[in-house]
């Protein structure tokens, strides 16, 4: 059988990776069928039910501008998972390229690749994004563009890493002695036997890609209002911290939530999909 | 008819970023082997025996010297017709844990050279692959596993069935069974013996065990430190 299938049935006995599976596939079941789970229009203003504390109507209680709160924040289920499978998407696909034909040509090649890796790791990722999404201006295309410019590196780091120590197995001369094409090499061999890292860093960067959207947001520089986006409703609801906290307290909690989430899951396909990481919790026991 | 002649082959490593070093891993080697014969190539570990190998393959550049292959000087070939060379001449390793790609089913791992190559269509492919391993005794159930699943001995026995599909006329066999139990081992090398006959392949039998090279070879050339410096 397949390693990669084998190591996904040994993840169901890890308990925490479980736990973050349940409650994401949760969440893009709230994110799917949002307009149908949603009590109310989460942009049709109401101004006579403003700041409502959460009764029956209104579980999550109301904003500033009488919209319910539970409603905007399954809409906005939608854009932070959008957002992160998009942008781990965009990265995952660009940095593992890029990371094995830095680690698979070596030479000028690799030092071009690798120099840009630093020079984008050089910076604090969130100035560097702060930098280009305010450069852009708002909005969600320029959101993806600022979060995916930081975010490639660490994919290239890791692949070109894995392709350094794949290409030199024998599986790989043979193919060259096969007179296979590089791009044949690179294609069957090399990347199927970097691709379980990649998942978990994924994984991983979907959650940090959601905190860090909403980071961008929450500044004033992501997804703009009226869109119901976390990060965004976090920062509308500040100046009512004190008279009505649950303008702040929800989006806070779902957005804990769903990066929590994606963060069991990566953690748990780590410890099955990462042989280095495996043998360090052998070690361990 | 000569198969393979080498002649004065040269490989040196450079080393070192401000003082330049220079390992002469291969310091002018030549040798013979005849179509159907075997040359066995004995050596410690180090003395440049794997590098001779893999030279020839022209999976490294040779410093200097000649790589004839029936007659055709092969040393500077490159695109098409070093490609064409991949079907006369090919390699056996020395571990079995990573000859195949552990992510790739024995049945595109042993139709792989026939793809590469674009040989055959798919129905005539598992026409050849049911028969190749046949040819090596391996049991049919074994196709649909992964490597991991199977033993050295087996994965030896993969790595032969899929370079056979080539139909190569010399192959380059290093170390292949150094990693492999005793019994083992004597199989994996009737097995060989017995396809140099049916075929007429020559062999480059490369290993730092001489009672196993004697067996295998036709003749004898013993390595030290790049150099060749005693033949049998």
């Amino acid at each position: 059988m397949n390693e990669t299938w084998i190591a996904l049935k040994e993840l169901r006995e890890n308990r925490m990776a479980a736990v973050g599976a349940v409650i994401i596939i949760f969440l893009v079941f709230v994110a799917f069928f949002a307009p149908f789970l949603a009590p109310h229009n989460p942009l049709e203003q109401n101004l006579e039910k403003r700041l409502l504390a959460p009764n029956s109507e209104y579980p999550f209680g109301t904003d500033e501008l009488g919209r319910g709160i539970f409603s905007r924040l399954l809409y906005g289920t939608r854009i932070s998972l959008e957002i992160g499978v998009i942008v781990v998407g965009i990265t995952a696909l660009l940095g593992t390229i890029l990371g094995c034909i830095s680690g698979y040509y070596g030479g000028i090649v690799d030092e071009i690749i690798m120099r840009s890796v630093d020079v984008v790791l050089a910076f604090p990722s969130i100035i560097l994004a702060l930098v280009i999404a305010g450069l852009l201006g708002p909005g969600v295309f320029n959101l993806i563009l600022a979060l995916a410019v930081t975010h490639w590196p660490g994919y290239t780091r890791l692949v070109r890493g894995m392709t350094l120590s794949v290409k030199e197995k024998e599986f790989v001369e043979a193919a060259r002695a096969l007179r296979a094409s590089s791009f044949y090499i690179m294609r069957r061999h090399i990347l199927p036997n970097c691709i379980n890292p990649v998942i978990v860093l994924a994984t991983l960067g979907i959650a940090h890609t959601i905190i860090f959207a909403a980071a961008l947001s929450f500044l004033g520089l992501g997804i703009q209002p009226p869109t119901p986006e976390w990060g965004a409703m976090l920062k509308a609801g500040i100046p009512y911290l004190r008279s009505a906290p649950f303008l702040t307290f929800f989006p806070g909690i779902m957005i804990m939530i769903t990066v929590l989430a994606f963060n069991f899951l990566g953690d748990g396909l780590r410890d099955t999909l990462d042989p280095r990481a495996k043998e360090m919790l052998m070690m361990r026991k | 008819m000569t198969r393979i002649k080498v002649e004065n082959l040269k490989k040196y490593f450079y080393s070192g970023i401000f003082r330049k070093k220079m390992i002469k891993a291969v310091d002018g080697i030549s040798f013979e082997i005849k179509e159907g014969k075997t040359l066995g190539l004995v050596g410690e570990s180090g003395c440049g025996k794997t590098t001779v190998g893999r030279t020839i393959l022209r999976l490294i550049e040779p410093t200097e010297g000649k790589i004839f292959f029936d007659g055709e000087d092969i040393t500077s070939i490159d695109g098409r017709e070093l490609k064409k060379m991949g079907k006369e001449m090919q390699v056996i390793f020395q571990n079995p844990d990573s000859s195949l790609n552990p992510r790739m089913r024995i049945y595109d791992s042993i139709a792989e050279p026939l793809r590469i190559h674009k040989i055959c269509n798919k129905k005539d492919e598992k026409e050849r692959i049911y028969e190749l391993i046949e040819t090596v005794n391996l049991n049919e159930e074994l196709l649909f596993r992964y490597p991991h699943e199977l033993s050295g001995g087996q994965i030896q026995r993969v790595v032969i069935a899929r370079i056979l599909s080539l139909n190569p006329k010399f192959i380059i066999a290093d170390e292949p069974t150094s990693m492999l139990d005793v019994s083992v081992q004597a199989q994996i090398l009737n097995l060989m013996k017995d396809l140099q006959e049916k075929y007429g392949i020559s062999y480059l039998f490369i290993s730092h065990d001489l009672e196993v090279v004697e067996w295998m070879s036709d003749e004898i050339a013993i390595m030290h430190k790049g150099k060749i410096v005693e033949r049998k």
